[in-house]
């Protein structure tokens, strides 16, 4: 061994000329505190972070378990984190010391790999394991069928959301009102590729997939609008497929969804009239269904209430009347790929369209 | 070991050069099958691949740093994610971990002449650089892939995607699969047959069996990607319907199969990082590494990684019995895993650490492993990764694995290995200042992921609106990613500085313990004048063996300087059991990779009738490559 260690001394004297030193080596402890300090405080930020889609912001039981299991799960894995760090900083600790031994005994290390790396994991785990994934999971788990007082399909497109209520007389896209405190049947397929529909503050996601329907609980806590979006990759506009979940007082959801059965309101203007003509007759009622009309396309959002909605093209832009006119003239700018062409009109044909659509409240 | 200057060990040594020496310049290079030059023709390739991996990357974060960016096309977004992806695992990580440093160390540290199969190593090479080459040329023509690197059903079929871009990425990752398989099989035919006299597999240093267990698992998972990959072919061009739904497919079947390859191969990533790891380790920490325990954690990794797959699939509606059971094997990964990180840490904590540059990566590289593994943990319980799956929680847990567990450890062995394979010293300052820019970019980089997924940003999104509160996050990420950018300059810097100016580092500077150490710096063409004999697992620590290995020289045991030769030994206790004749230098490797690329051109651009022609050429040279089999002596 010690002639080992004399081995060894000419490198360190050539290549690492002294740099020992009591501040540098409280600096880098500090560091380690500092940054130890900073990665406590950043997950919290997190709960208070971002309103819209955040996923530690329940509003349904289902979400808040999600949350619980996310809390104590990054409790458990900060002190995990923490003793691997220790060992690592006692070896910092202990760096350059020509008086510890060279080599040693495997004895005490076994014991405390075997200890910390076998006994503590399987214990550890296997608690989480029959907490999360025999308990918990049952909360949201698919709903049995028939248990829920609703069931609301939503088929995915590329890239927008069609969601069909019961009876198939309500039809509307991207924005999903369903009433509050109630357990909602989510029956998800798509219509092209996969897709998967997610709403952070109300459960986990599920999977839109050919040939497949997939359950999932809606059962919000509280009214409210619930953004969600798109979480399988499908394609170009994959960053443009967002929805809103909107849990409303039992009452306003009632009207609105007798609303959303009625056929569409006539015009009521001359414009608006010369609007509806332009739509029957450009090649707008191929791809988009107006109820009531003779615009009966399916690839598109059926349009048939489409003022009652609060943005357009999946949340691309909102629902005002310059902003609808913009889309109407060049949907490609706003979102590239996407199915619909742009269309090149006269002011006062595009007005008369806006002025249309906007009425189909 | 400096070759002893007395005038028959000269001699010896002399007959060695001659007999191992190759072409010089160009055609030496193309005709090569000395496994070092080999290793290092993966090294510059892969390291070329991982530039313009990076590349993407900051195009990349550079479109993402603020809201509604129009930096980017979405087409060229989802080109850039898609090549990333492909790029950093099939053309970087895999070809530097076994092709560059398996290659180049492990028959050194096994104390053999070479690779088993010397030319099937050269045509490994030949066939990698070319599907990488295939790979980029549809970057260059704008028609990369874009279906994400898992390329999921339906989106990657011809109604959705129409083009060749697909074609690419599947022709070109079947072309890959064929040198990744083929330096496989070569790892595992090398470390079981070729370990010196004495090293029986308790003795072989835990980078071998890192790069034992990789190998396997390279094996069994690969078969699993082409099956799937040859399937899409199939269905993209010639009309079958192995996914469509409507003919009786299913697009889930894309899903099994490719995650069947893709969960091992997230532990074909790391395990050859944990070999470095344990290379290092012990050698700045002064102690010897927990053996039997660390080398059976390696196997169990690879082996219980194919147990976990459909854990990629918890968001699918695959029935609740299925899901437990997948999320019971990927808690058991986290065993093997957590004997590795205590061995580490332990061995560090408890050793006599030298916090140079080398170990100063590992540490680093543990400290991200953890956090990887532990947000890894959280995916096993369903219900929250059916939370987080796809988002950026997601991104920000395998991207601390890939590149805190996988990358880091590579750059420290860069660090580490750079004197043996240049003879030269790095700048010890300079390579702690690249350290800390890696270190903290890093972080920057990949920390805030976690938060933004959790507040709900999906992954693979070219764009994001501003009222999600996103934007500080992404921000901060950008910076990270050119922090990161600058520390991995500051390491290629340091390294071509060195490699011209650095000090001379002789042939064992850190006091290494493993037979890579025993031999010159760089070490020649047949790597040891004399085979070592082994009595332990860190048999350059045992001065004795290496005395009396420099005194065999002298006697002429063990030197086999009559030919092109190297010992085989037998696969568990490494007693010898004969002498191998080796194959010289050949040009046939690479006829063989040419012809096989051109066949795949062909497959690209639906020439079947010649690409039935490269075919044929294809097996030609091969009969040619065996005309010329070295003589049974």
């Amino acid at each position: 061994m010690r002639e080992v260690r004399k081995e060894i001394r000419p490198n360190r004297a050539v290549f690492e000329p002294g740099e020992r030193g009591g501040l540098r080596r409280s600096l880098v402890r500090a560091g380690w505190i500092a940054t130890g300090a900073a990665a406590a405080l950043v997950f919290p930020a997190a709960a208070w972070a971002g309103d819209d889609q955040n996923a530690l912001h329940p509003a349904s039981k289902q979400e808040h378990s999600i949350s619980v299991l996310w809390w104590v799960m990054l409790a458990g894995c900060s002190i995990g984190f923490c003793v691997v760090a220790t060992l690592l900083l006692l070896g910092w600790v202990r760096r350059n010391r020509d008086s510890l031994p060279f080599g040693g005994g495997d004895r005490a290390g076994t014991a405390i790999v075997v200890g910390l790396g076998v006994f503590v994991p399987i214990v550890v785990l296997s608690s989480l394991f029959v907490w999360s994934d025999l308990f918990l999971i049952r909360t949201t788990e698919a709903p049995a069928a028939n248990s829920t007082r609703m069931s609301i399909q939503v088929i995915g497109h590329d890239w927008w959301w069609e969601v069909r209520y019961p009876g198939g007389r309500a039809v509307t896209a991207n924005e999903i009102h369903i009433p509050v405190r109630t357990r909602v049947d989510v029956a998800g397929t798509t219509a092209d590729v996969i897709h998967s529909f997610w709403v952070p503050e109300l459960n986990r996601k599920a999977d839109l997939i050919p040939g497949r329907v997939n359950h999932l609980l809606l059962d919000a806590d509280r009214p409210g609008e619930y953004r969600g979006q798109c979480a399988e990759f499908c394609g170009q506009q994959h960053a443009h497929m967002a929805m809103y979940v909107f849990a409303d007082p039992p009452d306003v959801f009632r009207r609105w969804l007798a609303n959303e059965e009625r056929p569409a309101r006539q015009p009521a203007t001359a414009q608006a009239r010369e609007g509806q003509h332009l739509f029957l007759s450009l090649p707008c009622s191929g791809c988009h269904m107006i109820r009531g009309t003779s615009a009966d396309g399916t690839i598109g959002p059926d349009l048939t209430h489409l003022a009652t909605r609060k943005t357009l093209a999946a949340l691309t832009l909102p629902n005002h009347p310059p902003d609808l006119a913009r889309w109407i003239e060049d949907p490609q700018r706003y979102k590239p790929g996407s199915k619909m062409p742009g269309f090149s009109l006269t002011s006062r044909e595009r007005d008369a369209l806006v002025a249309y659509l906007e009425g189909l409240k | 070991m400096a070759v002893t200057v007395r005038e028959p060990a000269r001699q010896r040594v002399d007959r060695l050069e001659r007999i191992w020496a190759e072409p010089r310049g160009v055609f030496g290079w193309l005709t090569t099958t000395d496994h070092k030059r080999i290793g290092l023709l993966y090294f510059f390739t892969a390291l070329a691949f991982f530039g313009a991996g990076g590349i993407e990357a900051l195009l990349m974060r550079a479109q993402l740093s603020e809201p509604n960016e129009k930096l980017l096309s979405p087409e060229t977004y989802d080109q850039l994610m898609t090549m990333h992806g492909v790029t950093m695992i099939f053309l970087f990580v895999i070809p530097m971990t076994t092709g560059a440093f398996g290659n180049y160390l492990v028959p050194l540290m096994i104390g053999a002449r070479d690779m088993a199969f010397p030319r099937m190593n050269a045509l490994s090479y030949w066939l990698f650089l070319a599907s990488g080459l295939f790979m980029y040329y549809s970057v260059f023509t704008h028609a990369a892939p874009n279906a994400g690197w898992f390329d999921y059903v339906p989106l990657a079929l011809n109604q959705f995607s129409p083009g060749r871009n697909i074609d690419f990425y599947a022709l070109g990752l079947i072309f890959n699969g064929i040198a990744s398989t083929a330096t496989a099989i070569n790892l595992i035919a090398t470390t079981f047959k070729l370990r010196a006299p004495g090293m029986s597999m308790n003795r072989m240093p835990l980078f071998c069996f890192a790069i034992l267990a990789v190998s396997l698992s390279l094996i069994f998972a690969l078969p699993s990607l082409t099956a799937d990959l040859v399937f899409l072919e199939l269905q993209r061009n010639l009309g079958f319907h192995f996914f469509d739904v409507a003919n009786g497919g299913d697009p889930l079947l894309w899903q099994h199969l490719f995650w069947l390859f893709g969960h091992p191969e997230v532990y074909i990533i790391i395990l050859p990082a944990f070999g470095i790891a344990t290379s290092i380790i012990p050698t700045f920490a002064r102690r010897k590494m927990i053996f039997p325990l660390v080398a059976l954690a390696e196997l169990l990794v690879a082996f219980i990684g194919f147990g976990v797959w459909a854990h990629r699939m918890f968001a699918t509606g695959l029935p609740t019995i299925t899901l437990v059971f997948f999320a019971a094997a990927s808690m058991m990964v986290v065993i093997p895993s957590a004997i590795q990180i205590f061995a580490w840490t332990v061995t560090v904590a408890l050793g006599r650490p030298e916090f140079r540059t080398p170990l100063l990566f590992i540490g680093g590289f543990i400290l991200l492993f953890v956090i990887g593994g532990l947000s890894g943990i959280m995916f096993a319980a369903i219900p929250f990764d059916q939370a987080t799956t796809d988002t950026y929680f997601v991104v920000a847990h395998f991207h601390f694995i890939i590149f805190g567990a996988a990358v880091f450890p590579i750059l420290g062995g860069f660090y580490y290995w750079f004197p043996k394979i240049t003879g030269r010293l790095y700048h010890e300052g300079l390579g702690k200042l690249s350290f800390w820019l890696t270190f903290l970019g890093t972080a920057l980089t990949f920390f805030p992921m976690h938060i933004l997924g959790l507040i709900g940003m999906p992954r693979r999104v070219y764009t994001y609106p501003s009222s999600l509160g996103w934007g500080p996050y992404n921000l901060s990420e950008t910076v990270g990613a050119f922090i990161l950018t600058a520390g991995l300059l500051v390491i290629f810097g340091n390294l071509v500085w060195s490699r011209f100016r650095g000090p001379p580092a002789g042939p064992d500077p850190w006091h290494g313990g493993t037979l890579e150490w025993a031999t010159t710096s760089p070490p020649p063409p047949y790597n040891f004048p004399v085979i070592p004999v082994v009595t332990s697992a860190y048999p350059n620590w045992d001065r004795d063996d290496r005395r009396a290995d420099a005194g065999r020289l002298e006697r002429g045991e063990l030197v086999l300087d009559e030919g092109h030769e190297t010992p085989a030994s037998t696969v568990v206790d490494a007693v010898p059991d004969e002498v191998v004749e080796m194959p010289g230098e050949s040009p046939w490797p690479l006829a063989v990779a040419l012809c096989t690329a051109l066949l795949f051109v062909m497959l690209l651009t639906r020439h079947y009738a010649v690409a039935g022609i490269f075919a044929a050429m294809t097996l030609l040279a091969v009969a040619a490559w065996h005309s010329q089999e070295p003589q049974e002596q």
